[in-house]
Parts: structure tokens; sequence; C-alpha cells
């Protein structure tokens, strides 16, 4: 080992990130499409079972259960490795774009129904039969009284569980997604050099480090403070 | 649905992929027992660090705990793994993935033991140390045992997170669960092995969600 010259050389190779820094910043942007379509579809779909569960139809309830039970106790890739290689047999092949795309939502949305159930069963009762008392539909009672009580509660827990299944798009890369990792590991293949591996590394730090100082913010800003 | 079946839920592959997926499922229950009691020990030096009286050593941790929060765990152990060896330090599967899930979930732990000890009121500290304990019989005997209590949730939801990310190791050809069943996957074209493996992640890990929706409850209700 060469010291610190060595250590630079290693990871920190000039030439090697000038070659490869623009093929690194594709990833990037694939990671960030990736993302914000896992985020919205995922907590759109996660609400949309909330509140059907909210319905009190009993089958319909158990099946969002069970729903939310697999998705939270399976693994990701065990699920992104199911979609990918299991679906083309019953002819319909997805890009692998779209399996991460659409396996991440899906666990997104079992976890994010479960924080807002959570939410409204916190909402007391009370506030259930009030609002109703004074004359508010069945659907005014949970959008203008129920909801933004939830709401309020399931923020930080939704937050953070958002960051970590964000984070899971670095999975796209085992079935060769163009994101950040895959392009990483590719470059280093090409080249010979860690250095693509510690580019890497450094844009989702770029990425991540401010969104998780967000949560970390957001966390201390909706504490409940009795 | 005969198709269906044929591909996701073919018995017979099953049964031939059953010793090598039986096999990995061990492989995965020695990297839970590896992991999840480095991360526990790894987060609790970090959330008693992060108390320290110094605040250079405050920041560091809080540097340290962000840093591996915003890396993703896969993103950390292809680095140990592959990118480790060019400075010299050649891991094997195992070892590199001890020191991935030791760098990612420590930090998990660790802001989830913070949270429960900023939980225990002053009070507590202040009684303790005035019956005469020391400051670390006070920390073991009267903070961290309620701490504990205090986030359990957490603590149970962040080790359903630790089992189910031991599947990443497979990407480093660690041959667990979910390497096993790909690789019967790939030998027989069918995807009936990982459904398989699936199962066996759901035998593992699915009455660990249903404690950590009663434990979320009784909270709620408390």
């Amino acid at each position: 080992m060469e010291g610190r010259a060595g250590f630079v050389a290693t990871f920190f190779d000039a030439d090697v990130i000038a070659n490869y820094a623009p093929l690194i910043a594709e990833g990037f942007v694939v990671t960030c499409v990736l993302a914000l379509l896992v985020v919205v579809t995922g907590i759109a779909l996660g609400l949309a079972l909330a509140l059907l569960r909210g319905l009190g139809v009993r089958l319909v309830g158990w099946a969002i259960v069970a729903f939310a039970d697999l998705l939270r106790a399976l693994p990701p890739l065990v699920l992104i490795l199911l979609v990918y290689f299991g679906l083309p047999a019953l002819g319909v092949p997805l890009s692998s774009f779209a399996t991460v795309w659409l396996v991440l939502s899906l666990v997104l949305a079992a976890f994010a129904e479960e924080i807002f159930w959570a939410g409204i069963t916190a909402v007391s009762k009370g506030q259930w039969d009030a609002a109703r008392s004074t004359g508010l539909g069945h659907v005014q009672a949970l959008t203008r009284v129920v909801l933004p009580q939830a709401v309020r509660m399931t923020v930080p827990p939704l937050t953070n569980r958002t960051i970590a299944i964000t984070k899971n798009t670095a999975l796209g890369s085992v079935i060769g997604v163009g994101e950040i990792l895959n392009q990483a590991t590719t470059a280093q293949a090409f080249s010979g050099s860690a250095t693509p591996l510690m580019l890497g590394a450094i844009a989702y730090l770029i990425l991540f480090v401010p969104v998780v100082i967000l949560g970390r913010w957001i966390e201390t800003r909706f504490a409940w403070r009795p | 649905m005969e198709l269906l079946i044929q591909s996701f839920f073919n018995v017979e592959i099953m049964a031939r992929a059953l010793p090598l997926v039986w096999r990995g499922f061990q492989m995965t229950l020695l990297l839970c027992a590896i992991a999840i009691p480095l991360g526990l020990v790894g987060g609790l030096a970090l959330a008693l660090l992060g108390r320290s009286h110094n605040r250079a050593v405050r920041w560091a941790v809080m540097a340290w705990v962000d840093v591996f929060r915003a890396l993703p765990p896969l993103v950390l152990l292809v680095f140990v793994y592959s990118g480790l060896p060019f400075a010299g330090i050649q891991l094997t599967p195992l070892a590199a993935v001890a020191v991935a899930f030791l760098l990612n979930s420590s930090a998990y732990y660790g802001e989830i033991f913070r949270a429960g000890i900023d939980s225990v009121g002053r009070g507590q500290a202040e009684a303790a140390r005035s019956t005469g304990l020391t400051a670390v019989q006070t920390m073991t005997h009267v903070i961290l045992p309620q701490a504990t209590r205090n986030v359990l949730p957490d603590l149970v939801s962040n080790t359903l997170e630790v089992a189910k990310l031991t599947s990443i190791a497979s990407v480093v050809s660690f041959q667990e669960l979910l390497y096993a069943a790909d690789m019967a996957r790939s030998i027989t074209y069918n995807a009936s092995p990982i459904v398989l493996a699936a199962g066996f992640y759901l035998v593992l890990l699915w009455p660990l969600v249903r404690l950590l929706s009663r434990l979320e409850r009784r909270l709620a209700s408390a």
C-alpha cells in the first residue's frame, strides 16, 4: 500500500472519473425517476387500500390484510425475481424497469396501507360520531375530520418507510435496470478500477443524505407532544 | 390456470429443488444469527457514543449514522465485496455480508436505541444515581430496560427488515435461500423454486409481521 496516494489512485482515479461520470449521471436520472414513480403509485395505492378497508366489508378487509402481510413478510428481491422471471411464462413479460416499479410500488402500498389504517383507527370513535352528528356524510366525515388528524400521525412513519423503500431501487441492478448501482458495476468491470463504485456511492449520498436529514426533521416536527 | 400452476406451483420441480433450497434456508438462518446480534450491539454502541459529553464525538456519530442510512444496503455490500479488494482487502462473501450488515443495521438500530433512551425521563437517571448506582449500573439496570420496552415495536420492525435483507447476500454469491432458489430456477427454467423460497421466508417472517401488528395496536390503544 502506498498510503494516501494509493487510496486516491484506487478510489478517485481522475481519468476513470472523466470517462465514467456521464454513465453514473445517467444512472442517477433513472434512479430518481424510478424512485418518484414508486413513491407516487405506492402511496396512492396504499391510501386507496386503507380507505377500501374502512368501508367495513369483512371479506375485502381480510383480502387487504393478507396482501399487506404477504408483501411485508417477503424480501423485495424475492418478489423482483419472481415477477421478472415468472411472468413471462404467463405471456406477460415486463421490462426490468417496469418490474422494479411494480414490485416496489406494491411493497410500499402494503406498508402505507398499514400506516394509514393505524392512523385512521387511532382517531377516536368520538370524532366520527361527533362529525356524523353535525350532519356530515360518511365521506365528508372521513375527508374533513378523520383523515386530517390521521395524516398528521402517519407522516413520520410513512416518510421513514418511503425512504427505505426508494433505496431499494438499487435492487434493480440485479435484473439490469440501468440505475446508479448497475452503471457503477458495469463501469467497474470495463475500467478495472474501484473508482466507479466510489462514484456510485457518492451519487447515492448526494441523493439520499438530504432525504435522510429531511426525514429526521419531519420526525421532530410532527412528533406528538402530549 | 393450468399454465399458472405449471409455472409457479410445479410440485415436481419444487420437490427436486427442495434439498438445495433447504440448505439455503439453513444458511439464511445463519446469516440472521450473525447479522441481528451484530446490528443490535453496534447500534447500542452508537446510541451510547451519541450521548458523549464531547461534541465532536456526537457530531461524528450523527454523520456516521446518516451516511450509512443514506446508502442502500446493496450498494454497501457491493462496495465492500467488489471495491475493497482494490485496496488490498479481500473478504469472503460471508465476511463481506457481515461487515456491510454491521455498518447498515447498526445505524438503524442506533437511531432506535437513541429514541428509546431519550424517551426515558431525566428523573429516572437522577433518582438511580442518588440511590448510589454508578453511571454504568444506571444505564444497564434502569435506563436501558425502560428504553427497550418503549421502542419494542421499532426494534421488532427493524429486525424483520434485517432478516429480509439477508436475501441480498445472494448478489455476492453467498449460497443462502434466494441464491439456492434462483440457481434451481435457472436450471429448471421455472419460477416454482422461487415460490418455494418465498414459502420458507413466509414461515420464518410472517409470525414476526403478526407480532408487529399486535405490538403496534397495543401501543396505539395504550
